[in-house]
């Protein structure tokens, strides 16, 4: 089977400082759960925009189902790092999830009947439909992050995309995310990034490590031996509560 | 105050005045609500003092100010939206400069206009109460057009206000939307001109919505606060200007301006008592 996502010797630099990725091959079978997981700046996020179509790699290729990323994105449902728009943004919940309707709806007037039937079962999936009327500012940071993958389940997406959605939460509030996720990966793709490799271990069926190129790429568990190479250093695991953590060895 | 309802009465001038504010408070609802959310208060900015230039050169040339200024506005509006969408890094640096640039070209121009330059002054800070009737009307139709607008896109616009980069992946033409939402602030100011003039557009685009942000829980509700709000400092203002002769735009924006710290310090008291 052709795979959904599909990289091939995919590099990229910014403006100013060194490569943030080079020579990255990557291909994601459909009803895969990727964890693509490395140290900070090693290019998870710049991989991601890259997939999405927000930033053209410099030389190698990308596709999508086949299509460009900027043709397929419509297919992707996007969760970003939620500490991206204000806090006091006048809007509720519900109008939140609603916006994972644009590019399916129309662009001219209000919603219909049909983008509020999907919002609601998006709602009803994460389990925010209580909190529709919220504004979104009153929410917890768990809670927020379950509105937003809400609004990327709005979207009716093949592949799910999330960018760090743990990063603000504690445990539970994770776990609880990561057990959604699960649950939905039985009808799409998911691919989502991360630095707790311990954690997403549990969920994921493959991790991919990255830290500007692609260190490996295989089912879990995941050795040692590997994030020591993904680190570059020797790290060891510290268990806290029933997930685990890498950290340098002394 | 009773001087003010006994006056209104019976002198147009002064209807027209009150209708000029309450016209205003519409449009300063709505896009002052999108300029606050968004933050582009700087850019709104940008584009009322870039004004001045086209004014002036309206002015040299003998053709009407209002028309200039709407010119101006338009065109400030789209050279500051490319300069923002395609310089961010360098954006304010970019639109200070420009601010600036248009003021110079208006003095010039205006100082080089043969006769009696008293309607600088007025550009500047406003003359609500010699709002001829076909600029109310202009201002009518300006109004009418925001809300068409606003309530045809809506959705594309919150989008882009909230969250620019899901609005992208939505297929949403961002730049579009941002551009419309910059024009928009464009017709914004030169309707407020007429009220309180260029200098003192801004807090009046921003104060009402503002304060109105501090409660509201949608957009929607904040514009219409946003705008009771505007109304109600505009007929306030006027009417405690005209007794004592005092600039009328001026008051306006001083009671807007104390209306704001008295919110900001009554919501901080209350939210600090919630905690405790």
């Amino acid at each position: 089977m052709k795979p959904i996502i599909e990289l091939t010797e995919v590099s990229f630099a910014y403006d100013i400082g060194p490569p943030a990725l080079e020579h990255v091959s990557l291909a994601v079978a459909e009803g895969e759960f990727l964890g693509l997981v490395g140290p900070n700046g090693g290019g998870k996020s710049t991989l991601l925009k890259i997939v999405l179509g927000l930033l053209n790699p410099a030389s190698g290729e990308v596709r999508v189902a086949g299509e460009t990323p900027q043709a397929a994105r419509i297919m992707i449902g996007y969760v970003p790092q939620y500490a991206r728009f204000a806090r006091d943004f006048p809007i509720s919940v519900e109008e939140t999830v609603l916006l994972g309707r644009l590019g399916t709806t129309r662009l001219l007037g209000g919603y219909g009947m049909a983008d509020r039937e999907v919002a609601r079962r998006a709602m009803a999936e994460t389990e925010v439909l209580e909190l529709r009327r919220r504004p979104l500012g009153t929410l917890s940071g768990g809670q927020v992050q379950r509105v937003l993958v809400a609004r990327a389940l709005a979207c009716d997406p093949r592949i799910l995309i999330l960018d760090e959605p743990t990063a603000n939460i504690d445990l539970r509030g994770e776990t609880e995310i990561f057990d959604l996720l699960k649950l939905l990966n039985r009808r799409m793709t998911i691919v989502v990034v991360s630095h707790d490799i311990g954690f997403i271990s549990r969920y994921v069926t493959r991790v991919a490590c990255l830290n500007r190129t692609l260190l490996c790429h295989q089912p879990v568990p995941i050795g040692l031996e590997v994030i020591e190479r993904l680190y570059g250093m020797p790290v060891q695991r510290i268990p806290h509560g029933d997930a685990c953590a890498m950290e340098r060895k002394p | 105050m009773s001087g003010f309802l006994e006056a209104l009465s019976s002198h147009a001038f002064l209807q027209h005045a009150l209708a000029a504010g309450v016209l205003a408070s519409i449009a300063c609802g709505i896009v002052g609500s999108y300029v606050v959310v968004k933050r582009i208060g700087y850019l709104a900015g940008g584009v009322a003092h870039t004004v001045l230039g086209g004014m002036g050169v309206a002015y040299f040339l003998g053709k009407s100010p209002i028309g200039g200024a709407l010119v101006a506005a338009l065109l400030a509006a789209l050279i500051i939206g490319w300069v923002s969408l395609r310089f961010r890094q360098h954006e304010d640096t970019i639109i200070g400069a420009l601010w600036a640039v248009g003021m110079a070209v208006g003095i010039l121009f205006i100082s080089r206009t043969p006769g009696y330059n008293v309607d600088l002054m007025s550009y500047l800070f406003g003359n609500i109460l010699m709002v001829p009737r076909e600029d109310l009307l202009l201002v009518a139709g300006l109004d009418g057009l925001i809300v068409a607008l606003v309530l045809m896109f809506r959705k594309p616009f919150l989008a882009v206000c909230f969250d620019e980069e899901f609005a992208r992946l939505r297929g949403v033409p961002v730049e579009v939307f941002y551009l419309g939402l910059l024009l928009m602030v464009a017709l914004t100011v030169v309707i407020l001109i007429q009220v309180v003039g260029l200098v003192l557009v801004l807090a009046l685009l921003t104060l009402p919505a503002a304060i109105a942000g501090q409660y509201a829980r949608s957009l929607a509700a904040m514009m219409v606060a946003a705008t009771l709000l505007g109304i109600a400092f505009t007929s306030l203002g006027l009417a405690l200007s005209f007794e004592p002769d005092l600039p009328a735009g001026a008051t306006i924006v001083l009671l807007a301006g104390v209306a704001y710290l008295l919110s900001a310090l009554a919501r901080g008291a209350w939210l600090r008592r919630r905690r405790a």
